[in-house]
């Protein structure tokens, strides 16, 4: 079948509620939306190239490895030969491919644990708040304004300090230990914005006539949420839950800015992006190559991420063929 | 609704008590000291005439003092860090600055996000929605530090446009403004395009063209009003962020505003600090807060916030 005929295909054979539910559908419908294709192939080849490569970046007899300092290779601008070389080295003489290689798999690692933590916190609260009403609302509500009234920083370092050593000495692996304080950290304080969100939308929702009949038809409350509530819901929690991605990915390069983000050696995108920043805007020898490539595989990884949710929303949308004016 | 406004009101006490409680809490156990923090290690009996001094010798003593100087007079004590200064000296020379940079920011990022959004979900598929998302989402796929300094060092430093940075001309305002502007206008675009594209469907708006009203009319005055409503839920805490300042902005062009002090005091453990300026942003996210929540109703009458009709 080409893509010329079955975009031609009625709107009305779209808007079956059968057509939401069919998951045959919906991956053809993934199929022919060029943004996920676009955007979730790059994100793929990046997810590969980071994963792929952790045998090498994590091997530290190779040239490969993250924290592989070579007096000899310092601050080497991109050369041909090695491909370690090609993206030139730091200020201790590590790979910027590689680091920025390994860097990627953490970075990508905190925005999924983060996003899946508040996007589950998130939705939960918002669709009991916003459906229930009530005192319940007030309750959950007035306790998301005051957990929003504290600065999100002074709970991560909190949180770091409070429960790093006692994991530490459980998982006996301190990196670990690191990475999950800083992503119940970063995941805590980002799914208050979600449930905001999903409830000012199942507030809409909650007044107009389909609920009405279900309750009138006197639908369970699960099968009320789960069948008419959530697939109204997509949309929105999609979006936010692609954008909780990269922002939990700048979040954890705002903390590395200030240098309490994942420790050192281990690099992020972000504590590269910190790193490179001076040696890069250094007016007599600027070194570009710290800063441009780290930076473009981030902000390229960012952009499809936005992408891949904007198409997929299109995806979900049940009136998706109507909205032409 | 003035019932309601009354009811959230009462609530704002309790909710910022609660919150001060919360924050001194977390202030309290997390390890380190505001006294001999950093490079300065003091000796034991300078330290103790410090703690004497700023009434932080036990918790018990901490909470006799400083509560009632916050509710008596609204004044947070002196600042444990900066010693001479008090933190209400602080916050009013920071808070206006901050305010005078997060209202050109919030303006800027709310024009063009919803314009930006509106146009792009008209436009769906087309080359201007690729082009616009991918300009717009660039400004929030790079971290601040990169976006502000990448600005600062091509604008001020290579063009020469505007200042290097500082406060004070009107000129230095722009720079800043726009980089603070980025992550809003990304945000409000995007969520503006998505719930366009809803409303763009529904029967209110075919009828709409079908009485012969222009496309203009349409979805500048019919649509872009029910489009809001997800614009209007993150404006809410936008608004409180923004204007209390950001951190990497107030460093990157040196302007002296509160976001500075949101990070630093909580570096420095200046406990009275830390209290000050969570309860500044507090009170500008309740009453935002407040404000969307009234906002809903204006921008959809359907909308019941009080809510007590419902869950039968």
């Amino acid at each position: 079948m080409t893509a010329a005929m079955t975009t031609n295909l009625p709107a009305e054979a779209m808007r079956t509620p059968d057509a939401l539910a069919a998951p045959d559908h919906l991956l053809r419908r993934v199929a022919r939306s060029g943004r996920v294709i676009a955007g979730g192939g790059i994100l793929l080849l990046v997810v590969l190239a980071c994963v792929g490569t952790l045998p090498m970046t994590l091997n530290s007899q190779s040239l490969w490895y993250f924290n592989a300092q070579r007096p000899d290779l310092v601050r080497m601008p991109p050369s041909g030969g090695a491909v370690a070389l090609w993206w030139g080295t730091d200020n201790l003489g590590r790979s910027i491919l590689a680091r920025t290689l390994f860097g990627g798999t953490i970075s990508l690692a905190i925005g999924l644990c983060a996003a899946l933590l508040s996007v589950f916190l998130g939705v939960t609260v918002g669709l009991i708040s916003g459906y229930r009403g009530g005192w319940i609302d007030s309750l959950l509500m007035r306790a998301v304004d005051v957990l929003y009234g504290l600065p999100y920083i002074l709970l991560v370092i909190l949180l770091k300090i409070a429960f790093e050593q006692p994991l530490i000495a459980l998982l006996r692996y301190p990196g670990g230990a690191n990475f999950i304080v800083l992503v119940f950290a970063i995941g805590a304080v980002s799914w208050l914005t979600m449930a905001r969100v999903v409830r000012g939308q199942v507030l809409s929702l909650r007044g107009q006539p389909f609920i009405e009949a279900c309750k009138a038809a006197g639908l369970p409350e699960s099968r009320i949420f789960i069948r008419h509530l959530l697939p109204n819901l997509i949309g929105p929690i999609t979006v936010y839950a692609t954008l909780i991605v990269p922002s939990a990915i700048l979040n954890e390069s705002f903390l590395s800015f200030l240098g309490i983000g994942i420790n050192p050696p281990v690099p992020t995108w972000g504590s590269l992006a910190a790193e490179g920043l001076l040696p890069a805007l250094n007016p007599i020898n600027p070194r570009w190559w710290m800063l441009v490539f780290p930076c473009t595989l981030l902000a390229v990884t960012l952009l499809s991420l936005n992408f891949v949710g904007d198409g997929l929303r299109d995806v979900f949308d049940p009136k998706r063929d109507a909205a032409k004016i | 609704m003035i019932q309601l406004l009354a009811w959230r009101l009462a609530q704002f006490p309790l909710i910022l008590a609660i919150i001060y409680l919360i924050t001194f809490a977390f202030v309290w156990v997390a390890p380190g000291s505001p006294f001999g923090a950093g490079e300065r290690k003091l000796n034991e009996a300078a330290e103790t005439a410090l703690k004497q001094k700023f009434h932080a010798e036990s918790w018990q003593q901490f909470l006799g003092f400083y509560p009632y100087n916050v509710i008596r007079h609204g004044d947070f004590g002196p600042s444990m860090q900066y010693g001479e200064w008090s933190v209400n000296d602080i916050l009013k020379s920071a808070l206006p600055v901050s305010i005078t940079l997060g209202l050109f920011a919030l303006t800027l990022g709310a024009i063009l996000g919803v314009g930006i959004g509106t146009l792009a979900a008209v436009h769906r598929g087309g080359v201007f929605d690729w082009l616009s998302l991918s300009l717009v989402l660039l400004g929030i796929s790079l971290p601040s530090f990169i976006s502000a300094a990448l600005l600062l060092s091509i604008f001020a430093g290579k063009l020469g446009w505007f200042p290097i940075g500082g406060w004070g001309t009107l000129g230095d305002i722009v720079l800043p403004g726009v980089a603070l502007s980025l992550a809003p206008m990304a945000y409000i675009a995007r969520l503006t395009r998505v719930s366009m594209i809803d409303v763009l469907s529904s029967d209110y708006v075919r009828t709409a063209v079908a009485k012969g009203l222009s496309r203009h009319v349409v979805i500048w005055k019919h649509c872009v009003r029910n489009a809001f409503l997800p614009v209007l839920s993150y404006l809410g805490p936008a608004a409180a962020a923004t204007l209390t300042g950001s951190f990497v902005v107030e460093k990157v062009f040196s302007i002296p505003g509160l976001g500075q002090h949101f990070v630093n005091s909580i570096l420095n453990r200046d406990r009275t600090l830390i209290l000050g300026t969570v309860m500044v942003y507090s009170v500008f996210l309740l009453v935002f807060n407040l404000l969307v929540d009234v906002g809903y109703a204006f921008v959809d009458p359907r909308i019941d916030v009080s809510a007590k009709s419902s869950s039968k």
